[in-house]
């Protein structure tokens, strides 16, 4: 990157550091941070609609819905993530080819599970084995994100479906005196109250989302973990521009550090909004805010 | 080879995770039985480091909790720091780095006034992933018993102070019961989720030495080898939900004795509310 780079092996001390810090590999590893941003960034409002899809599902008067929706919840909970995250991955990829394979394939005699194998025709491969890596990329990222919501937003689902129980009756049966119809009351009333006994629950969740990232790495993502592996195992080969030894403990300190950083920074926002949202309402957290505003 | 009744499954492979048995894990026509049972033998792994982790974790996470709640900042800044590392960074991480700091001990050992002192067998799981199971549990009960002491009725303590009741008595016998009593379900639920968190050990760095590893690990080589996930992670999910049951059961028990002198409605009740990752 730096002219002076030209020749790592006459370097020393702080720039041959800095010329070791900007090689391509570590730019990748860099970027990888932002696919874990990226991962959070689509995947808690994906979740945060998951959990309201399933929030509502399992308050819903028809029997076999609220049964849909209290499954979910269940399902998810007492069974360690980790194996849905490992199931999810393969079942989901299994089930879009057999889907595309009862479509596209012409030859459907023989089984698609057979043995120890998986078998579709090669049409029904998703992505194509000859489109480019980008796409195997995209789509090996869109699974893990799918799984990531899929999982969390049953945590979602039981945090605001709690949440939806928590609103004052008394606010309900106003409301539905007023002659308010059934989706008027949880639009203007329900959903808008809500929030705030929602919010310890999400936040906490948030947290834990951000530890669930390095996960990613046993989906086959190439996130932080892949790349401080990578970067830091020794480098003694002879064409190496950059030879050192076993370097990864200090990349998993750095990353210790960065979540660390993420984690106390999401908790000072949270603890915000947590004040922001409780402003007005009738909680012991509101009526401190009133006292201490009077 | 004669197929194996599963009598025989599970002479072979029941003890396969401790080494013990046929050396060499099936390779095709995979049955039902060896499923249940090599899935089921990598569980005496998890059920190991969470027994063992909880069971330390618990010495630790008190005094943890007193350093927190301590008065000097000598006691209780580096527990303060202690927790926040331990619960505000993944366990993935944690085991990661782990292993990779034990990597570096020197290999031949660590000469303490004469004596050398082996250092190989920290890399290996069943001491290396135990210790960190042991410190993360450790902080994250330490929070739960340091919100519980937090919340110790004032009026306890003044009738304490008032019977003359001071000092290390008056934690053994006023304090430390109640704090117990009022974190026991969230305690409960920290210990579900500890033994959730034993199935990331076999894929965070501590090697599985000639495939002695855990549920998670046989049930993620079944589905590696028949690309079908549907059979092994399911039993992984069935043997934990019983795990949970059961788990559910033994802290009831001991919250039940915890809770003995009070009236029945002001009982606690253990509620099922297992978090996710750490």
């Amino acid at each position: 990157m730096f002219e002076f780079c030209a020749d790592p092996s006459q370097l020393s001390g702080l720039t041959w550091l800095s010329c070791y810090l900007t090689t391509g590999t570590h730019f990748n590893f860099y970027w990888s941070f932002l696919t874990v941003l990226m991962l959070l960034a689509v995947t808690a409002p994906v979740a945060l609609a998951f959990g309201f899809g399933g929030a509502m599902a399992a308050r819903s008067p028809l029997l076999p819905v609220s049964w849909i929706g209290k499954g979910y919840i269940a399902a998810v909970r007492g069974v360690p993530d980790i194996v849905y995250f490992l199931f999810f991955v393969i079942a989901l990829d299994q089930g879009i080819e057999w889907t595309k394979h009862l479509f596209v394939c012409e030859d459907l005699s023989q089984p698609v599970w057979n043995g120890t194998e998986f078998r579709v025709c090669p049409e029904a491969k998703v992505p194509l084995a000859a489109s480019s890596a980008i796409w195997h990329s995209a789509y090996a990222f869109a699974t893990a994100v799918f799984t990531f919501a899929l999982v969390f937003g049953a945590f979602a689902a039981n945090v605001l479906y709690g949440a939806m129980q928590a609103v004052p009756r008394a606010q309900l049966e106003t409301a539905e005196a007023y002659g308010m119809t059934p989706r008027q009351v949880f639009r203007r009333v329900l959903v808008p109250q809500m929030w705030v006994f929602a919010l310890p629950g999400l936040s906490n969740l948030w947290l834990i989302l951000i530890k669930a990232t390095p996960l990613l790495f046993l989906l086959g993502i190439q996130d932080i973990v892949y790349w401080a592996r990578e970067l830091g195992s020794a480098k003694t080969s002879g064409n190496n521009p950059y030879p050192h030894g076993d370097w990864r403990v200090f990349y998993f300190l750095a990353l210790l550090v960065f979540y660390l950083a993420f984690t106390r920074v999401s908790e000072v926002f949270l603890a915000r909004l947590t004040r922001r949202l409780s402003h007005g309402q009738a909680t012991l957290g509101g009526e401190q805010l009133r006292k201490a505003g009077a | 080879m004669e197929p194996m009744t599963c009598l025989e499954t599970i002479q072979a492979y029941g003890l396969r995770s401790l080494g013990i048995g046929e050396r060499l894990l099936p390779r095709s026509d995979f049955t039902l039985c060896q499923h249940f049972t090599l899935i089921g033998s990598g569980l005496i792994w998890n059920i190991y480091f969470g027994v063992l982790a909880l069971f330390f974790g618990f010495f630790l996470a008190n005094a943890l909790a007193l350093a927190k709640a301590a008065q000097t900042p000598w006691l209780r800044k580096p527990a303060e720091w202690f927790i926040f590392v331990f619960r505000g960074s993944p366990l993935f991480i944690q085991f990661f780095l782990a292993y990779e700091l034990l990597v570096l001990l020197p290999k031949a050992g660590i000469n303490v006034l004469g004596i050398t002192i082996e250092t190989s067998w920290t890399t290996r799981a069943w001491a290396g992933a135990l210790f960190v199971l042991f410190l993360n549990t450790a902080a994250y009960s330490a929070e739960i018993f340091y919100g519980a002491l937090k919340s110790v009725p004032k009026g306890d303590v003044e009738a304490a102070d008032a019977y003359g009741i001071t000092g290390w008595s008056r934690f053994r016998r006023v304090l430390w019961p109640t704090m117990l009593r009022l974190g026991w379900p969230a305690y409960t639920n920290e210990a579900i989720f500890l033994f959730h968190a034993t199935t990331l050990v076999f894929f965070s760095g501590f090697p599985a030495f000639q495939q002695k590893g855990d549920a998670l690990y046989y049930a993620n080589y079944f589905a590696d080898k028949t690309f079908n996930p549907f059979i092994p992670y399911p039993i992984v999910g069935f043997y934990f939900i019983c795990l949970t049951l059961l788990l559910i059961w033994v802290f009831g028990l001991i919250n039940r004795r915890l809770n003995r002198h009070l009236p029945s409605n002001m009982r606690g009740r253990i509620r099922l509310r297992p978090q996710v990752i750490r």
